[in-house]
């Protein structure tokens, strides 16, 4: 362990014997050069930094590196500057959710990847695993984040929500009874909710893009 | 006279470590009258968070010959917390922590100077940090430390040849406790690893699968995160969960027992609701005093040299039984915080796209590919973005912002970096290491030829 290398301690190792004046001096001098850098960033119009957090640069990372299924669009409503807020689209090309375009709102917090992202599903859907207000039951979202996960793995498990919805893990009970004990009816829920219609008594804004 | 001699019998003990040599102490170790008086005067000691850890803290180093202290916390006093936050009286209960806790402590404690701040530590410029001698950290939370690491790698500078130099290394002690078990470390920047080379450290929140919340609730903690999460939503629509709003806690806490009522669970309460929507942890006052206490002695320890630090790591565990432990952790070389990243010097005229062209194109001037070549332990190709301070200066995927940063590739770095002299770009690209390829993201100090002015960077300009 080095100790040398602390500020405080690096002003007294320069002084003299008994020089309780000198110190005044080097505080002066410090401050002094403090005010020339002062200076001379202002001069050089430097605007006030803004530092990246670990999780902002990470994200940099996963965003540099996503390698997004055909099915799946990103974009960033806060421009090109702000990435810790997106939106993924998916618009899956298999399964009972075929034709159908849905939104998920994408916010990460600085603590990423420590703290998983926070996902929601903009575009009310009939589904199981996702509720009315846009929950969604993904492992991967909650119990099971791992710092080694990254936004790629986390779209794709979205995707595959599309393709394999799951009646075991309901979210929306409902929704997860009809897929269990009639896939036929929940066919028919699914195109009616997604093409704007009424499953029951509950209201879908159409969703279908052709 | 009298004044003297009271205050040379009121540092009796601590003259005892700081007016003698001794074997274990520090390489520039000075003993004498001079190094307590200068420990007075000259070292400025921040408390952030004036909590269980940060009233104990300020205590201690008021005790220990620190004079000049000032305390950030943006929290007001709650009566729950005093049970163990003992600079607090009743009767403070909705003032500021920070400012009674500097008030309490200067009234018993002759000739300490403390400045409160009541504001979150965003508030402040770095400034503000820049000019402690020593940053003590007494939080609950990961978010607040790993703001402040982050805030004071900042400051930390590295010369040519890698090393840190050692008037940008700001020293930081902290402190955490959960109930029986706490941990006090140790951090100087560029040495021992910082916050973020360690965060692993920290187990990642318990969180329950939502449709186990949403279905089969089995504990009361399940019954209070459903009406937290869930319902919540369902019901105020668009309104956000304000935790602090004792209204919207209440309203949690009367959905969570109508829920626990329904499923048969036990166990709902108020103050359960409380711990596990804030997550909160239960503190033991004892153990904010042992580990407040290690980590006063270790800010004592580096400021003066009077004797070894820890290295690096401290656990307390008291739970069963006593057991504690100091773990020597290394620093990550290429943490993205404190790591000295890669020093390239380049030409003010240097555009964006010269540097990001394909690479066989380009061996002649300075480049991030080129330069970064050079460099054993790297060989970057294919650089797919590049990032300064917080901006996007290109990004070659997903497409949609390569289109919004496209027309950056003609402008000169120089200018885009707002004609610093020097600054740090992140750039991630494709890195080749051991004959393996692997996506990478590296830090990236850029010094621009002619434009260095002689304050902080004459070594730099020197070694690039």
């Amino acid at each position: 362990m080095r100790r040398g290398n602390l500020p405080f301690k690096h002003k007294f190792e320069l002084l003299p014997e008994g020089g309780a004046h000198v110190i005044g001096k080097m505080i002066k001098l410090f401050k002094v050069k403090e005010k020339q850098r002062e200076i001379a960033e202002n001069a050089n119009g430097r605007a006030p930094v803004r530092k990246q957090s670990a999780g902002e640069l990470r994200l940099h990372k996963d965003i540099s590196e996503l390698n997004l299924p055909k099915t799946t669009t990103i974009s960033f409503p806060n421009g090109k500057d702000d990435l810790m807020t997106f939106e993924v689209t998916i618009r899956p090309d298999e399964g009972y959710y075929l034709m159908g375009v849905f939104v998920f709102t994408f916010q990460v917090s600085p603590m990423y990847p420590h703290d998983a992202p926070k996902v929601k599903c903009k575009t009310k859907v009939y589904h199981p695993n996702i509720d009315l207000e846009g929950n969604v039951c993904l492992n991967i979202l909650r119990e099971d984040w791992k710092p080694v996960l990254n936004i790629n793995t986390v779209i794709y498990g979205l995707h595959h929500l599309f393709t394999e919805p799951n009646y075991e893990d309901p979210l929306n009970h409902d929704a997860a009874a009809v897929l269990r004990d009639n896939p036929k009816q929940f066919e028919t829920n699914v195109k009616r909710a997604i093409s704007g219609g009424y499953v029951g008594s509950l209201f879908f804004q159409k969703c279908v893009q052709h | 006279m009298a004044e003297l001699t009271d205050s040379r019998s009121r540092s009796r003990d601590l003259d005892k470590l700081l007016l003698r040599p001794g074997n274990i102490v520090g390489k520039l170790f000075e003993p004498g009258p001079e190094l307590r008086d200068d420990l007075r005067e000259y070292a400025r000691v921040l408390v952030v968070g004036a909590g269980g850890l940060g009233c104990e803290l300020l205590k201690d180093f008021a005790l220990s010959g620190f004079q000049k202290l000032e305390v950030i916390d943006m929290d007001r006093i709650e009566v729950t917390n005093l049970n163990r936050q003992f600079l607090f009286r009743l009767q403070d209960v909705g003032k500021p922590k920070a400012e009674v806790a500097a008030m309490r402590v200067m009234e018993r404690i002759n000739g300490v100077e403390i400045v409160p701040h009541f504001c979150r530590i965003e508030d402040k410029e770095d400034d503000f940090y820049s000019k402690f001698s020593l940053i003590a950290l007494g939080l609950d939370s990961i978010e607040a430390r790993s703001y402040i690491n982050r805030v004071a790698c900042s400051f930390l500078e590295y010369d040519s040849e890698g090393n840190p130099f050692e008037e940008t290394v700001k020293p930081m002690v902290d402190g955490g406790t959960e109930g029986f078990k706490g941990h006090a470390r140790v951090i100087l920047p560029g040495t021992t690893p910082c916050f973020e080379c360690t965060i692993w450290l920290f187990p990642p929140q318990v969180k329950f699968p939502l449709c186990t919340l949403a279905e089969t609730p089995r504990t009361a903690a399940h019954c209070i995160e459903y009406a937290h999460l869930i319902k919540w939503g369902e019901m105020h629509s668009g309104k956000a969960f304000d935790a602090d709003e004792p209204e919207h806690m209440q309203w949690v806490y009367t959905e969570a027992l109508k829920r626990a009522e329904l499923f048969g669970i036990p166990g709902v309460t108020y103050s359960f609701t409380q711990g596990v929507v804030k997550n909160i942890i239960p503190a033991i006052a004892s153990t904010n005093a042992i580990i407040s206490a290690a980590c006063t002695l270790e800010a004592l320890k580096i400021l003066t040299g009077c004797s070894k630090t820890l290295s690096n790591y401290m656990t307390y565990n008291g739970l069963e039984g006593l057991h504690t432990k100091a773990t020597e952790f290394v620093k990550d070389k290429d943490c993205l915080i404190c790591g000295s990243g890669v020093l390239l010097e380049m030409d003010t005229s240097i555009t964006l796209q010269k540097i990001l062209l394909p690479y066989p194109c380009f061996t002649n001037s300075a480049q991030f590919m080129n330069l970064l070549g050079e460099d054993p332990m790297v060989l970057l190709s294919k650089p797919t973005s590049v990032v300064y301070m917080g901006n996007n200066l290109y990004k070659m995927v997903p497409p949609v912002l390569e289109e919004m940063t496209r027309s950056n590739l003609s402008l000169r770095l120089f200018d885009l970096m707002d004609k610093v002299s020097m600054g740090v770009v992140h750039v991630t690209g494709t890195a080749i290491k051991n004959d393996k390829k692997n996506s990478s993201l590296w830090k990236i100090r850029v010094v621009f030829k002619g434009m260095v002015d002689g304050v902080i960077d004459m070594d730099l300009a020197g070694g690039a």
